[in-house]
């Protein structure tokens, strides 16, 4: 019997601004999380990642981060995948200061 | 204060011009990212956890106020109205936008700065005493030998593509504020028997993954040898060392491995060939540096107002005699501004108060500052008549902190709350126990105690030197926090040892309370600093306090 796959999602940085991205089901990269299509299957997952890693004009670095599902779609299930939704927390810059505004 | 020749100037122009064509071609497609990543790197342009961040060296840590005011421009144009000095004396800029780095760089480029060699397998920013050209305690000055070094190793062609990156620290005084011994070459001036002043060489040291404390390759070192005996270290290491394996490519390894004989055998065997090489041209240089800078004009004045404030006014006393070193010059103080007011980043300072710094060099410090790499700024030349009026703008601008050296004096990298390597964050640890401290009023009597952070094992906080130093790492998912202690980061430098298990985020300020509470306990007296009471009396007292509690706990 194989492994439980661990759910993941597509993340990268933004190319123009820095900002970390999350790939979304329709193809967009939206910089929300819980707005990215959280992938269950192994397969789809490496195809997800290869479909990223073929938009070098829009991110760089993209990778799979595992996730879980949550009341408004996926969560991070790690702390560095965590603060790459808030932003840094000796200032309320990044994420965080925009959050206010969505 | 350096001025650069137009020479410089054009170069500069040049690389920022190259750049900004770089970056166009990265934005529509051109160059794809494995094409830029070292392009931007060679241009101290990095990608991290939330944004870009550039970060620019202020050669050997020294600027003057048009420099100063333009970091300030530039963070508050640019960035987020901030920047954050780090442990190799460069500033580094947490979220600037890719389209706009090159105009940054034009901006630096005005006043003669850049973020050149700043990252990538080169030979680094070259660091140094940050109380350079004014301690007493200095032989000479080591700036200029520091800048010939920075114009040797700029686009040296032999040494663009090192095994991996390589870092050289300078100090002209046998007190050594620069960490040289955790340096690929630490430079550390010296007099021999008859006086003479020389280098001693220092090869092999450094922090990270293996932390090494640096061995000396050469006790006395001529100065007018200095170049060709560090181009001859640089080059048997540049064939030596070892490109198979990223972690045991620095050249602490190499040394390690051959041995430091060996080593030294094939570059003094070096050094015979390039020294003819040189020929003459490198003292040109030199004399043509050292004509550059300049002594600044000292004034003989009484301090009378100086000793006034000191007996009247218990807060400015306090910040004098936390903050001040002895200057070369009489009448003079060096005055070391804390960047680390208590429960603030560790570092981190605003355009504002880098206004009033440059305003305070220019009105009272012969125009001179200088970045530590303790994460301190310095006004190395204040005359003590003007020391009164230079605290009351400090403290007004946020900046009167009088902590230097004490246990809320602390050093941290920006961990996981910027860097793309971290494994746990280190600033909140900081602002949590400089805060802790604060309100148990305790840091004066506890004294000199150095607490360094590193987010990961890269240590670019020099966990390991600290007196107390703190490594965050990820365990499990959650961040933990290892400490080690007894590391010194001076002339008599010593890595660290570790206690034990590892604190998670919630108990380390906790266990560092009961650390200091317990050399309180031990020391002989209240002149035995916590260093000393950890080498007379070793682990075993601080251990308990650490981890029986804890024991007990678990016990019961
Ligand atoms: S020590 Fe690690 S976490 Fe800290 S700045 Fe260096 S690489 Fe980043």
């Amino acid at each position: 019997m194989s492994r439980k796959f661990t759910p993941k999602v597509v993340t990268a940085n933004h190319l123009l601004e820095g900002d970390a991205v999350w790939l979304t089901a329709d193809d967009q990269w939206t910089p929300h999380m819980h707005k990215a299509e959280l992938i269950e299957d192994e397969a789809h997952a490496q195809l997800r990642l290869l479909h990223a890693e073929q938009q070098p004009d829009i991110v760089v670095g993209a990778y799979l981060a595992d996730a879980r599902a949550g009341d408004n779609g996926p969560e991070p299930t790690h702390f560095r995948e965590a603060f790459r939704t808030r932003g840094p927390s000796n200032y309320a810059h990044g994420k965080q200061a925009e959050a206010g505004n969505v | 204060m350096y001025n650069y020749t137009e020479f410089d100037d054009a170069f500069l122009r040049e690389r920022v011009a190259q750049f900004r064509d770089q970056v166009d071609r990265r934005i529509d497609g051109a160059l794809t990212e494995d094409e830029f990543k070292p392009l931007r790197l060679m241009n101290g342009l990095y990608l991290q956890l939330h944004a870009y961040m550039l970060r620019v060296a202020i050669p050997y840590g020294s600027l003057d106020a048009a420099k100063m005011r333009q970091l300030a421009y530039i963070a508050e144009r640019w960035d987020k109205g901030y920047g954050h000095f780090t442990t190799r004396q460069n500033i580094q800029y947490n979220w600037p936008k890719l389209k706009d780095v090159p105009d940054m760089l034009a901006a630096l480029a005005d006043v003669e700065m850049h973020a050149i060699q700043t990252s990538g397998n080169t030979i680094r920013n070259v660091t140094s005493d940050h109380f350079a050209g004014a301690a007493a305690d200095e032989i000479e000055d080591p700036r200029p030998w520091a800048e010939l070094i920075r114009q040797w190793s700029t686009d040296h062609p032999e040494f663009q593509f090192l095994p991996r990156k390589f870092k050289i620290a300078i100090t002209g005084a046998p007190n050594d504020r620069a960490v040289t011994k955790a340096h690929d070459i630490g430079l550390r001036m010296v007099r021999d028997d008859a006086g003479a002043p020389g280098f001693e060489v220092i090869v092999g040291g450094g922090l990270g993954r293996t932390p090494m404390i640096g061995k000396v390759i050469r006790e006395h070192l001529p100065p007018e040898d200095l170049l060709p005996y560090l181009e001859s270290i640089v080059s048997v290491y540049n064939l030596l060392g070892r490109r198979d394996n990223k972690y045991k490519a620095r050249i602490k390894i190499t040394v390690h491995e051959n041995g430091l004989d060996t080593y030294r055998d094939l570059v003094e065997a070096e050094f015979v060939k390039r020294r003819a090489a040189f020929d003459g041209i490198d003292q040109q240089l030199f004399a043509e540096i050292n004509s550059r800078f300049r002594r600044p004009d000292f004034i003989d004045a009484p301090v009378d107002a100086y000793q006034a404030a000191y007996d009247a006014d218990p807060v400015f006393r306090s910040w004098a005699d936390t903050n001040l070193s002895a200057h070369a010059q009489p009448g003079y103080a060096i005055v070391t501004v804390s960047i680390k007011a208590h429960g603030a980043t560790p570092g981190d300072a605003s355009a504002e108060q880098m206004r009033v710094l440059a305003d305070l060099a220019e009105a009272f410090g012969h125009d001179e500052l200088r970045i530590s790499h303790e994460q301190n700024v310095v006004l190395p030349h204040v005359h003590k008549s003007h020391l009164p009026q230079v605290f009351a703008r400090l403290k007004a601008a946020g900046l009167g902190a009088a902590n230097v050296g004490l246990v809320s004096d602390i050093i941290a990298c920006p961990g996981m709350d910027y860097c793309a390597l971290a494994t746990a964050r280190s600033i909140p640890i900081a602002q949590q126990i400089a805060t802790r401290f604060d309100e148990l009023k305790l840091e004066h009597e506890i004294g000199e105690l150095k607490i360094k952070i590193s987010g990961c094992i890269n240590a670019c906080g020099h966990h390991h030197v600290g007196h107390i130093g703190i490594l965050g790492l990820d365990r499990a998912g959650v961040e933990n926090y290892q400490i080690t202690l007894g590391g010194d980061g001076t002339e008599t430098a010593e890595i660290g040892t570790r206690t034990g298990p590892g604190f998670p985020a919630d108990e380390i300020v906790p266990a560092i309370e009961r650390l200091v509470d317990a050399y309180l306990e031990h020391r002989a007296d209240a002149g035995e600093t916590f260093l000393e009471t950890y080498r007379r009396l070793g682990m075993a007292p601080f251990k308990s306090a650490l981890y029986d509690r804890v024991a007990e706990q678990d016990a019961a």
